[in-house]
């Protein structure tokens, strides 16, 4: 039987693997590896980003700067490389640093300061967007031979896709954040922190260090989101990315975590990206479809999903209470 | 210190002497010495602001003693948070707060000390131990499930093998019985013993008597954050307990009531409930109360008590029995119908239940008559101003600004104050929840003075107390309570100290012994 905390994650596979044959029968290109390879590139910045908010998430918050702060980046990247002609890895490293000062800030004003994650992350938002307007209001191309050799790196799959360097950066961050949240303490905190702060606590759990750790990690991974971005789009732009954020909680909720925290799997998030993204190539294949079909269905699939978790919590309370009963 | 001195001390595997604590200049525990043999059960009693989770959170970490000393196997510990005291060997186990229920058993019992391979969490060697653990308890079941999965009694244990297992001196139980039922009682007992056979110190809080004697081998009271004193359980008389728990001396019982026979309202009664009552949080009760009489209601924390009132006035549902009112049925599906109806309530916790803390104390004062007025048609605020003004005479709060926010008010005035938001709708009858904690003596003799003016001029009041002094010097009548039940009812000359603590001894056979 599968376990009542992974059922939102099985749906949520079941439910993509059903589009995916459906889109398959009506478009049977869409069975390729260069659709697969497309998918992935197309969203690695937001699955790289969303394994972040999936962190914050469990831990019970939330982080609404994370497209701000990728806009920050890639204008950051693109000035510091085209304009005062920094070493790409050189402007990463900067960049990682003071986005992850950046965010581990504001989860010790989060703990410290017990003021709710929505509020400090909200001005965060206005923070690192006013920062990328301040460096460059334009559009900023980047041009350097170190940032033409990564993208021109790829691996073929049989039958033309590629698997590009930023699509494996994503599967590997995808990789190493499930086996944090799995396999370490520092994980293990973050979904005791989700489930009940106060219980945590009491627990032992090191509620300061654990906090800043997870809006540590999420400003990181956003940083690294948006150099992957500056990749994929090969300029900075201060207005980009806006509303990434909330692409990341759909991704994250669709993948069956649970908004309350406490609850959810990194691989879960994963297939919330690849069902946006499946979307996002039917729509496409398609012609006809307006693009804004895919907040339609998005949207939809959103409210399914939280009904569903509803669904399941009022399930697993009543059994509780049958089993008491029984017990009495 | 010299090896002397160490050979008595042997014994105790934590000491406790002259504890202080204060929270913005409120005295919680006042030089408080507590001392836990090896190999014990030790019962900490106390009303509630006793102290007792005072002292608890100190031991444990939560917080930091202001004064004294608290060894642990002879040497002097200062735990700084809760991580801090589980190695040291202190665990705790709390009533409800407890353990993680999105987690699975196994991460539960390894939360914070996973066995590791390779560096990372080793789930299989988890799980294994996890197994182990709890077979030496007895709990055979599947460690994988969500720990939402279980009862409540096997949480308690799973909470018990985790604090045992982390900590492994003393062990720290916060009313670890409240939501039990009596088997579940006795297999936790089961589980106590087998862990005082094995030299563990455990500290019990209860309120339940008969656990007290079933379990316990000392016992030390607290009352108003002093130490009333540690006596061992054998040999100790029900009745002094009692007597020790709510501060009376037996022999020192004489009835201060000023109102004599005379005074007692006769007359017939207004309000009615009959076979009143609710599954699970009191058994069905009779009741009927008289216009001008004050009923007090007493029994020690746990009875039944606040519960009665909830009932009352309509914050629980009862499901059973009816309500009326001058002869005509009444429904109390919700305050808002008990205030239709002319009832009053001033809760137990004053800060959370009672007051809003940034409203001025003209809108508090207001707000009930705007409840009964309906939302729609708000008081003017001149007309708050002026109401507010007559009872802050009427009543000496001070300071005497209807503007000022409540919250910089002293306990006694904000009691006050709520008090005057319930005289402002004029209600037939008033439920005071403790009605004088937390309350300077002064405050505590002028709001007395005002129930007996009060229930005078025709209103009647059922006051909840744990304090017997307060209850015999006001109540008409009492209703004494024992495990949720009404077990007896003093009125006139019968309402003594005395009586009301040998009713509630009166060995109660349904209680889980």
């Amino acid at each position: 039987m599968i376990h009542s905390r992974n059922l939102p994650f099985v749906t949520t596979l079941a439910i993509f693997i059903i589009a995916y044959a459906l889109c398959a029968l009506q478009f049977p290109a869409m069975f390729s590896t260069r659709v697969i390879g497309n998918l992935l590139v197309d969203n690695a910045f937001l699955g790289i980003a969303a394994v972040g908010m999936t962190f914050v998430i469990l831990s019970g918050g939330i982080d609404l700067s994370i497209g701000s702060v990728i806009a920050f980046t890639s204008v950051f990247v693109a000035v510091t490389v085209g304009s005062f002609g920094l070493h790409p890895l050189t402007a990463f490293a900067l960049v990682l640093v003071i986005s992850t000062a950046f965010s581990s800030a504001m989860g010790a004003m989060i703990r410290y300061l017990q003021i709710p994650p929505f509020v400090v992350t909200l001005a965060g938002m206005f923070l690192a967007r006013g920062a990328a307007y301040l460096i460059s209001t334009e559009s900023v191309p980047i041009s350097h031979p170190f940032i033409d050799t990564i993208q021109g790196f790829y691996f073929r799959f049989p039958g033309g896709g590629r698997l590009t360097a930023m699509s494996m950066l994503m599967i590997a961050v995808f990789v190493i954040g499930g086996i944090i949240a799995s396999r370490t303490k520092f994980g293990a905190n973050v979904y005791a922190l989700g489930g009940n702060p106060q219980s945590a606590e009491l627990m032992g759990v090191p509620v300061g260090r654990t906090t800043i750790g997870i809006y540590a990690t999420s400003g990181f991974l956003s940083g690294l989101a948006g150099i992957v971005y500056t990749f994929y789009t090969s300029s900075g732009y201060s207005l980009a990315t806006v509303g990434v954020e909330l692409d990341a909680i759909a991704a994250v909720v669709i993948g069956g975590t649970l908004l309350t925290g406490g609850t959810g799997l990194i691989a879960g998030t994963f297939v919330g990206i690849l069902i946006q993204g499946l979307i996002q190539t039917y729509i496409v294949f398609d012609g006809t479809l307006s693009s804004w079909w895919t907040k339609i269905v998005i949207g939809v699939l959103l409210f399914v999903f939280i009904v569903l978790q509803r669904g399941i919590i009022w399930y697993s309370n009543r059994r509780i209470d049958i089993a008491r009963l029984k017990g009495a | 210190m010299s090896e002397f001195q160490l050979i008595p001390e042997a014994d105790y595997v934590l000491q406790g002497r002259s504890i202080a604590k204060s929270f913005l200049g409120n005295i919680a525990l006042d030089n408080v010495d507590f001392s836990l043999r090896r190999g014990e059960i030790h019962a900490l009693l106390g009303e509630n602001g006793a102290g007792k989770s005072t002292l608890i959170k100190i031991l444990t970490g939560v917080y930091t003693r202001d004064s004294g000393t608290i060894r642990l196997d002879g040497q002097e510990v200062s735990p700084a948070n809760v991580g801090e005291a589980q190695a040291l060997g202190i665990g705790t186990v709390y009533q409800e707060v407890n353990l993680l229920e999105n987690l699975t058993v196994a991460e539960n019992l390894f939360l914070g000390r996973q066995p590791r391979r390779f560096g990372l969490t080793d789930r299989r060697e988890m799980r294994r131990r996890s197994r182990d653990l709890l077979s030496r308890y007895g709990l055979d079941i599947d460690v994988d499930a969500l720990l939402s999965t279980y009862s409540v009694a096997i949480r308690q244990i799973i909470a018990i093998a985790r604090a045992v297992d982390l900590s492994g001196k003393v062990l720290v139980l916060d009313e670890p019985t409240a939501s039990l039922d009596a088997q579940e009682v006795e297999v936790l007992f089961s589980v106590l013993r087998k862990l005082k056979a094995d030299g563990l110190g455990i500290v019990l809080i209860t309120h339940f008597l008969n656990q007290v004697y079933a379990v316990s081998d000392r016992v030390t009271v607290l009352r108003n954050g002093k130490l009333v004193g540690s006596r061992d359980i054998d040999g100790l008389p029900r009745m002094e307990l009692i007597s020790m728990m709510l501060g009376r001396e037996l022999q020192h019982v004489t009835r201060d009531h000023q109102a004599s026979e005379g005074d007692v309202p006769t007359g017939d009664a207004a309000i009615h409930f009959s076979d009143y009552g609710k599954r699970g949080s009191v058994s069905p009760f009779d009741l009927a109360i008289r216009p001008g009489e004050v009923v007090g209601v007493a029994g020690l924390l746990g009875s039944g008590r606040s519960e009665t009132a909830f009932l009352l006035f309509g914050i629980d549902r009862a499901d059973s029995g009816t309500a009326t009112v001058d002869g005509n049925e009444i429904t109390l599906t919700s305050p808002e119908a008990a205030i239709a109806n002319g009832f009053g309530f001033c809760p137990e916790e004053r800060k959370t239940d009672g007051i809003i803390g940034d409203f001025s104390v003209a809108e508090n004062i207001a707000l009930a008559l705007q409840a009964r007025q309906g939302w729609a048609r708000p008081i003017p605020s001149r007309q708050k101003r002026a109401l507010a003004e007559e009872f802050i005479r009427s009543l000496d709060i001070r300071p005497a600004d209807p503007d000022r926010p409540i919250k910089f008010l002293s306990g006694g005035n904000q009691q006050k104050a709520i008090l005057a938001r319930w005289l402002a709708t004029n209600p037939r009858l008033l439920i005071l929840d403790e009605p004088t904690r937390g309350i300077d003596i002064g405050a505590h003799a002028e709001i007395l003075k005002m129930i007996e003016k009060l229930c005078s001029e025709g209103m009647s009041l059922v006051v909840i107390s744990s304090e017997l002094e307060e209850l015999t010097a006001i109540a008409h009548r009492v209703i004494v309570l024992s495990d949720r039940k009404h077990i007896a009812e003093l009125s006139g000359a019968e309402v003594t100290a005395d009586n009301i603590m040998h009713a509630i001894a009166a060995p109660n056979r349904t209680e889980a012994a």
